[in-house]
């Protein structure tokens, strides 16, 4: 009983001690990058590294979104003789839903298990260490320009995703499935408000701050891991679970920002 | 002499794990001090307070008469102007060129023009005889030439104080006593107080002002190289015993031959 209780006691340390350490990891990542002196040159490269390079994987599953919800919205709508509002259908789940949501889940794949290795391998290496020993801020030089990077690129590559998915829907729905061309983009012109875009930015933004904010601070903090974060089990070990820990925290606040501005 | 780092009753434990349990010494400015010790007992914990990356359970650690645990992480980025460091692997960033590890501290701490940021760089790798790896990547340079990278990197901004983790670690002896020549040699156009943490005995001792062991938590001695190994504490007559006495030794050797050899 007593082993238990000691066993229960030093989860709730460890997590307490785990949650207070992110919250100011994200409030120091935040004011620094925030606070000049900025990087330009490194924010670019993130950009680049962010951004561009997620490219091909945001078409890609963008496309194919599209493409899919097309042939089974028609197939759904044709049972009720609707198929006119297939372009909304196509445009409502992409920009409320399915935009934010995947195009952020494809970042964390592609960019947020890099970030976290990446910091977790100079977290291992003393490289970090060397940073602050030179009186090199950390935070400025190496977290700061990835949190704006993402958040800079979240939007966009989320607008990119919606637009290709609403293309894709238009090949299968209008060209495939031989729904009128302008009644599907009428019917999107009609149904989607501003609300809904602000919905899908809102999403964007939060599901980048939290992918980033889980991605470096995973890695920074290898070292704090109770499940050991050494060598290069470590390092798998911490980009596992920013992967997952990311992909949870994306979906849960996907339904709590829903709840909220629906 | 003033004191350039003193550790006062310095207490440190991991988990339920005591590493330090009460450790003092005092650095003076310009000297160059050695902590010994088998590995795993603590050593470049002792280095990390020093450096201000981890902070004491109790006691204080005093930079040039500033106590690291208590000042603000802005005074602490002050303090660390002055410190150069070495690390065991060199943590030099694996994703840059031998040219911008080096030229990091300058471009980051300084306002100079990358003409005279170039100069600089190379005038420190000509010190390391380290000619023609500007473009390579830490990756494809041996371990002694990283090492000589990172000395190149914790020199650029002449610092008052440079800290060696294990600098001889992973080399071979040509290598090894490679860097211990340029160590003497930047000493002693630099003028640096050097805090060394190594268990390279007894070659380490011929660099050293003072010899410290850490033992049990704590550190004996802190006194010259030759006073070190005539003490008559118990711990640091065994460690010398240990590390400079005979090296091999079996049960068909001649009785009294271990002392003979000592003696």
């Amino acid at each position: 009983m007593i082993g238990f209780l000691e066993k229960l006691g030093d989860d709730c340390l460890y997590y307490l001690e785990q949650t207070g350490r992110m919250t100011r990891f994200l409030l120091v990542s935040v004011v620094s990058a925030l606070t000049p002196p900025y990087k330009p040159s490194a924010v670019l490269r993130q950009l680049h590294f962010i951004g561009v390079r997620s490219l091909p994987v945001i078409l890609f599953t963008g496309g194919f979104t599209g493409m899919v919800l097309a042939l089974q919205g028609y197939y759904t709508l044709r049972k009720f003789g609707s198929e006119g509002f297939l372009g909304s259908a196509v445009a409502l789940s992409l920009i409320r839903e399915l935009g934010p949501v995947l195009a952020a889940l494809m970042v964390i794949g592609r960019a947020g298990s890099a970030m976290t290795a990446e910091v977790g391998i100079m977290r291992n290496s003393e490289q970090i260490d060397a940073l602050e020993c030179m009186a090199v801020d950390p935070y400025q030089f190496l977290i700061a320009p990835k949190f704006i990077a993402t958040i800079v690129s979240m939007p966009i590559l989320t607008f990119i995703f919606d637009v290709v998915g609403i293309l894709g829907g238009y090949l299968i729905g209008v060209k495939v499935m031989g729904v009128n061309a302008g009644t599907y983009f009428q019917g999107m012109y009609a149904s989607v408000e501003w609300q809904d875009i602000h919905m899908g930015i809102v999403k964007s933004l939060v599901f980048g701050l939290l992918l980033v904010w889980v991605a470096t601070s995973k890695g920074f903090f290898l070292h704090e891991e109770r499940s050991g974060g050494f060598g290069a089990e470590g390092v798998s070990h911490v980009t596992t679970s920013a992967v997952v820990l990311s992909s949870v925290s994306v979906l849960v606040w996907d339904y709590l920002i829903s709840a909220m501005l629906v | 002499m003033t004191a350039a780092i003193q550790l006062i009753d310095v207490k440190k434990s991991f988990g339920r794990q005591q590493v330090l349990s009460g450790v003092n010494i005092t650095v003076e400015e310009g000297t160059t001090t050695v902590i010994v010790g088998p590995s795993g007992m603590g050593k470049s914990v002792i280095l990390k307070h020093m450096l201000g990356l981890v902070r004491p359970d109790s006691g204080q650690v005093l930079v040039f008469g500033k106590d690291l645990a208590k000042i603000s992480g802005k005074a602490l980025k002050e303090v660390r102007r002055d410190f150069g460091v070495l690390f065991q692997n060199a943590a030099l960033f694996d994703s840059m060129t031998v040219f911008d590890n080096v030229a990091l501290p300058l471009r980051e701490r300084t306002d100079l023009p990358e003409k005279k940021i170039r100069e600089s760089v190379e005038e420190k790798l000509g010190m390391m005889d380290l000619d023609g790896i500007n473009e390579k990547y830490p990756a494809q340079i041996s371990g002694g030439m990283r090492k000589r990278v990172g000395l190149a990197r914790a020199l650029m901004l002449n610092p008052r104080i440079v800290f060696f983790d294990e600098p001889t670690t992973g080399l071979d002896v040509h290598k090894s006593n490679e860097i211990y020549r340029l160590f003497h040699k930047t000493q002693s156009q630099l003028d640096y107080t050097a805090v060394i943490v190594s268990h390279d005995v007894p070659k380490i001792f011929k660099l050293s002002d003072k010899v410290a062991l850490l033992h049990d938590g704590k550190l004996q001695g802190n006194l010259s190289p030759e006073e070190f190994q005539l003490s008559d504490n118990h711990a640091i007559q065994a460690f010398v015993k240990t590390t400079m006495g005979p090296i091999y030794s079996s049960d068909r050797e001649e009785p009294g031959y271990s002392e003979k050899v000592q003696r």
